[in-house]
């Protein structure tokens, strides 16, 4: 397949050596957010509603009694460095289920990385307390817990606090999986979690 | 060149849903107008976006060999396709080398583009589609065939009885959406999780990091991307940006322009292989088909920044009113006149420069800003090499920049119509060409819906 690289990398070189140099590239868009910090939560807890997610606001003390109460005893997965007091009585530690073992689960409680307000998204980079991708995915509900100080307001802004996250798998959810294919009605969860409870806790200060 | 087909013309005399259609259009378009009025900076983004691609065209062969180390050192294996037949020869081979009759695939332009599914299907593997309009498509008996009838054109019950005969497992369904939905996600689910190999595009690709990027609402671009335990993505080399903080400008850029939305569902980005997380092996094809040769045109180059939004198709009024399937391509609308011509080489497709009213509508709502008209006329320059054809060509274009002309012109047509007869009328010329279809029905939504971009 050498050849076939060979003469594409050729075609290329030949296609492009004559022209005008490009443009220098302007970033003049918005790179920062101007909201306050009550404003930003406010305004993510908006946009997810927006989607149809569950949304819930909390406070560091309260939050697992909040998440045994949304739980309801169902069997939760949770990431391996899900702290002890999010994991709800009966969780079920993912240390390296199947992909059956995953779809037999209620739900999976993780947390993020980061969360943009201005588009209504959580954004998991796969660390301890997010766990792998398929973790997030093949369950049908999926609680994810948001501290104040994860969100952001702008994308830009989400990609500064990813620098050094580059490499690792990435999942950006803004509301759970829909379709609007039959009669353009739209249906929440064909395949990614029907159910997202994003729970947003205060951070005590 | 396949004649008008059977179930178009069925389609033809239903006015519900041509109506039903333009319906969507519009819908979807205005969402998009106020989804962007909200962003104070968009013109920025546009010129960012603008200026990113030009600079990839320009350095292309550097951002592909760095992309290529990229993923290498990451863990992932680069391939190349100077076309589309070796792009297919190299998937199928990885399906065989893990000895697979199924892949599970989500949906992309770029592998419908080059025939992959025909072509695994005649080495002896079967692609599952997995965007719920295209499983619809795929259960009927439509496919392998080229032409695709949109979901949108299937209502409720219609849909209801086709799962009854199909994959429903003797369950009795009623034809509330959400049922039909669930049943679809059963079907699909196990051969999610016992799928070995996943099939997809992408709409980005990182030369800097060498992280793919797939934007999708479904969830089923983040099964086919995640479960397998090894996955094959198909990437035209257009497609690649500079460096991943690029992203930032796109992922604003695509969602808001393509179904009106701040954001998608869900967008995936992978790096080569991660130890414990997704596939444990990982191809990405390089695909050029016809992509250099478009490079090498200085004005038609920008044909290539194309994020495949959409957006350009919803305000066409030449588009709405003759449906996709008018365009013999998979890529429809303002941006596949310009685009299929190119790829295939202008004497091939000499009349798709002439499916355009010059409006500017398109331009207006490009992303990227793409000059479509100018780009229009550029490959018309190029068509018009007598005067009979210059005059042919003129009145056609007359024709699509006119409601009333238009529709005279298509009754004539009409009733003309049969399996070998021609068309005839000033429509005539349009059918000698053949290399753009009259009076397909509309389809949108096939694009919209199964695209998003990949
Ligand atoms: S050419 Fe059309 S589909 Fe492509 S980016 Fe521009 S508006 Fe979107």
């Amino acid at each position: 397949m050498n050849e076939a690289r060979d003469e594409i990398l050729a075609r290329t070189r030949a296609a492009i050596r004559e022209g005008t140099p490009p443009d220098p590239l302007a970033r003049a868009y918005r790179t920062t957010g101007v909201v306050d910090d009550p404003g930003r939560v406010a305004l993510l807890g908006e946009r997810l509603l927006d989607y149809r997610a569950r949304v819930e606001h909390t406070t560091a003390t309260a939050l697992r009694d909040l998440l045994d109460e949304i739980a309801r005893g169902d069997r939760i997965g949770v990431p391996r460095g899900l702290p002890e007091t999010w994991r709800p009585a009966n969780s079920v530690e993912d240390d390296g289920l199947s992909t059956h073992e995953l779809d037999a689960l209620d739900g999976v409680i993780t947390g993020c990385t980061v969360a943009i307000a201005e588009t209504g998204t959580l954004v998991l980079a796969g660390g301890e307390m997010e766990g792998r991708r398929a973790l997030t995915l093949v369950p049908d509900v999926h609680i994810c817990v948001v501290r104040t100080d994860q969100i952001v307001e702008t994308v830009p802004e989400a990609f500064a606090a990813l620098l050094g996250r580059e490499h690792r798998p990435l999942t950006f959810v803004s509301g759970p999986s829909a379709t609007s294919d039959i009669e353009l009605e739209r249906v929440e969860g064909v395949h990614g979690p029907r159910t997202l409870i994003v729970v947003i806790v205060k951070e005590a200060s | 060149m396949t004649s008008f087909p059977e179930a178009a013309r069925i389609a033809l005399g239903d006015s519900q849903l041509r109506h039903n259609l333009r319906n969507a259009t519009t819908t979807i378009r205005d969402k998009r107008a106020r989804v962007v009025a909200e962003v104070p900076d968009w013109d920025e983004l546009r010129e960012a976006g603008r200026a990113i691609k030009a600079d990839v065209m320009r350095r292309l062969d550097e951002y592909l060999l760095q992309f290529e180390e990229s993923v290498q050192a990451a863990g992932g294996q680069v391939h190349w396709a100077r076309d589309g037949a070796e792009a297919n020869a190299i998937v199928l081979d990885v399906a065989r080398a893990h000895d697979v009759t199924e892949v599970v695939k989500v949906k992309s332009l770029t592998t419908d583009e080059i025939g992959l599914n025909e072509a695994l299907a005649a080495g002896g593997v079967h692609a599952i589609e997995t965007d719920f309009a295209e499983l619809i498509l795929q259960l009927d008996g439509d496919w392998p065939s080229h032409i695709l009838v949109p979901a949108i054109h299937r209502n409720r019950s219609e849909i209801r009885d086709l799962f009854m005969r199909t994959i429903a497992d003797g369950r009795e369904l009623s034809d509330d959406p959400r049922e039909l939905a669930d049943t679809a996600r059963l079907y699909l689910r196990e051969k999610f999780l016992d799928a070995k190999v996943g099939v997809s595009g992408a709409n980005f690709g990182i030369a800097e990091t060498g992280t793919l990027v797939v934007v999708e609402s479904e969830g089923n671009g983040r099964m086919c991307t995640t479960l397998p335990p090894v996955l094959v993505t198909v990437l035209g080399i257009e497609k690649l940006l500079p460096t991943f903080a690029d992203l930032e400008v796109f992922l604003q850029l695509l969602p808001r322009s393509s179904t009106g939305e701040r954001m998608n569902p869900y967008t995936s980005l992978w790096t080569g292989v991660t130890i414990g997380d997704g596939p444990q092996e990982f191809h990405v094809v390089l695909l050029d088909n016809g992509r250099t040769r478009v490079l090498s045109d200085q004005v038609g180059r920008q044909a290539l920044h194309c994020i495949r939004c959409s957006a350009c198709l919803n305000v066409c009024p030449v588009y709405r009113r003759t449906g996709g399937h008018a365009y013999g391509s998979v890529y429809p609308g303002p941006i596949g006149a310009i685009l299929t011509p190119q790829l295939r080489g202008v004497a091939n497709a000499k009349s798709l420069p002439y499916a355009s009213s010059l409006c500017g509508a398109c331009y207006e709502v490009c992303p990227v800003k793409i000059d479509i008209p100018s780009v229009l006329l550029h490959l018309r320059a190029q068509t018009e090499k007598d005067v009979a054809e210059r005059i042919a060509m003129r009145s056609l274009a007359r024709i699509f920049g006119n409601v009333r002309l238009y529709e005279w012109a298509q009754r004539l047509a009409r009733a003309g119509e049969g399996p070998a007869r021609r068309v005839p009328g000033p429509l005539a010329s349009w059918t000698q060409t053949r290399d753009l279809k009259p009076f397909a029905k509309e389809t949108f939504r096939e694009w919209w819906s199964r695209e998003r971009g990949a």
